[in-house]
């Protein structure tokens, strides 16, 4: 239905609930989160607000007195969630609390933020992979995921529906269970308008984990703020598709990503336009790639402090290829090593064997946060090889670190000899 | 020069602007201690957006980008307006949340094509809290 997103007289419709919710009629907290709600419609013209079914938040992450400020207010006028609600990363890793190494303050801070958001009845999952969790949206569920990574495979791989929310909305969405309809909870919004073609790319690239992140990178860069789609691409696992959409989500904000023949809505390049035409097609030259790889890392330096990998939080797949790798090997000495994952994907991999395994040979575990949102890494460490390029893309800024970029393998080898080595074979052919 | 944008949060700012050539993650890319834009791979890396009126195609990236902004609010870092081309929820609920906690907050702007094409970082712009937007170049007093 086009009229879906017309104005009528520049205020939402509000049913009954949204009504009493917004008179106070549920307490202060649910009334502030409506009015937010209501003043973000109107912002966005929404016609009306929808129910969703759950509700992932961004907001736990400290950033500043303002975010506590918040949190704080809506807990102390008896803010509960009313729809299954998941918590991102947040400052401090509180199984492994020796990690942190920044001040008393920034720790007591971080810790009463996450406590807040804890009290309004969110789960503590810290995680910024909420999909790699049992409990996953279905086709067509509208959803109020926060985190940028989050928000693009659940809209492009499970075809839930969610709009980018920020920080604030996100607690707002949990505590009232609706939000606008706008942005790509409306179908039409969904619809592609930038067609990259990768039919020039050699499929032995293609066949590479590292290739992913590099043409996410590529893809945020050529199409901020658009829906892009993909084709001539293989099937492509989820694990990839987590490590492109966190990629073209950092570099352009892209909240869709379609993948012909992979992602549900793009069951062929027609689907994925919704039968209409792109407003650019490109297709991707093997130069453009190479660049879009090189521009991931800041330094030619070869010598490394450590390697940071599971950004976002790495799945079990991904520690099993970890697994394969390391052995035989260990970590030099003076290299850190930093896996970031979930504390349920821990327990996963505990449970097979494979932390103590990885343990011995010297990596850790970094898990409830990432290693480039928080005093993690020692003040001494200058250069960091990650297979990431969300990483490779904030932490510069973040923490002030050179960062090298490359695949799995390569910072496996690299962090075992503490300077970088190179898969020749890698990239052979562009 | 005279541009009318669509009023995301009203209010009143007038000031020097700030036009980025490429959208800007407050998030990971503005510091809210010294308002500077701290992205190393930001053309106007190093650039002072605080008490400025921060004109830019999009925000980008990070759904933290809304903590950000609130928190520069509080700490008196924020820009004096955003202007922006295309709508942002993120920047929206981080104006309005400063708002709610703090009573003041940036207007927020979404300006089309001409004003965004005509206007130069160091411009004087003057916005009403009805989306009006006058730009004063070449130094002009803006009265």
């Amino acid at each position: 239905m086009t009229q879906a997103t017309q104005h009528r007289n520049g205020e939402p419709d509000l049913d009954a609930r949204d009504q009493a919710m917004l008179a106070g009629d549920h307490g202060p907290t649910v009334e502030l989160a409506m009015r937010l709600l209501v003043a973000v419609a109107r912002a966005e013209r929404a016609t009306h607000l929808i129910d969703v079914a759950s509700a992932h938040i961004d907001g736990c992450l400290f950033h500043g007195q303002a975010g506590l400020d918040f949190a704080e207010r809506l807990a102390a006028g008896g803010g509960l969630v009313v729809i299954p609600t998941t918590l991102n990363v947040a400052s401090l890793d509180l199984l492994h609390p020796a990690l942190f190494r920044g001040d008393d303050e920034s720790r007591l801070l971080g810790r009463r933020l996450m406590d807040a958001y804890v009290s309004m009845g969110c789960q503590p999952t810290w995680t910024c992979a909420p999909y790699q969790l049992p409990s996953r949206p279905a086709f067509g569920e509208h959803v109020a995921w926060a985190e940028s990574n989050a928000i693009v495979f659940a809209n492009s791989v499970l075809g839930a529906r969610t709009d980018r929310y920020g920080d604030f909305l996100d607690i707002c969405a949990a505590l009232t269970g609706r939000v606008p309809y706008a942005g790509l909870h409306v179908e039409e919004r969904r619809r592609a308008t930038v067609v990259l073609d990768l039919g020039g790319i050699p499929d032995q690239l293609l066949a590479e984990d590292v290739f992913y992140p590099v043409l996410g990178h590529l893809v945020g860069s050529v199409a901020v703020g658009a829906v892009p789609v993909l084709v001539g691409l293989p099937s492509v696992s989820e694990d990839r598709m987590k490590a492109l959409g966190a990629a073209a989500a950092s570099t352009g904000g892209v909240a869709l990503c379609h993948v012909v023949g992979t992602t549900p809505e793009a069951p062929s390049l027609e689907a994925a336009l919704q039968g209409g035409r792109p407003d650019r097609t490109l297709k991707v030259r093997p130069a453009q790639i190479r660049a879009a790889r090189d521009s991931l890392s800041t330094t030619t330096d070869d010598r490394i402090d450590a390697v940071s990998v599971g950004t976002p939080h790495f799945s079990v797949a991904e520690f099993g290829e970890l697994v394969r790798l390391v052995d035989g090997l260990v970590i030099a000495p003076g290299v850190r090593f930093l896996a970031s994952t979930s504390r349920s994907v821990l327990a996963e991999i505990t449970g097979r064997g494979w932390a103590e395994a990885l343990e011995a040979v010297g990596i850790e575990f970094v898990t409830d946060t990432c290693t480039y949102v928080t005093p993690i890494l020692d003040p001494a460490c200058r250069t960091v090889m990650t297979d990431s390029a969300k990483w490779a893309y904030y932490a510069p800024g973040n923490i002030g670190v050179e960062v090298v970029f490359g695949s799995l393998r390569e910072c496996v080898w690299s962090a075992a000899v503490g300077r970088v080595v190179r898969d020749r074979e890698l990239w052979h052919g562009i | 020069m005279a541009f009318r944008g669509r009023v995301l949060v009203a209010g009143r700012a007038e000031g020097v602007a700030l036009v980025l050539d490429a959208p800007l993650s407050l998030w990971g890319g503005f510091d809210p201690r010294t308002g500077r834009i701290i992205d190393r791979a930001h053309p106007q890396l190093g650039a002072r957006a605080g008490g400025r009126i921060l004109v830019m195609p999009a925000g980008r990236g990070s759904s933290s980008s809304s903590s950000v902004l609130a928190e520069a609010v509080r700490a008196g870092t924020a820009p004096r307006a955003i202007i922006l081309a295309v709508e942002d929820p993120i920047l929206l609920i981080g104006a309005l949340v400063a708002g709610e906690l703090y009573g003041e907050t940036p207007p927020l702007l979404v300006a089309g094509r001409a004003f965004h094409r005509a206007v130069r970082t160091g411009d004087r712009v003057a916005i009403d809290p009805n989306g009006r937007i006058a730009v004063f170049q070449d130094g002009a007093a803006s009265g």
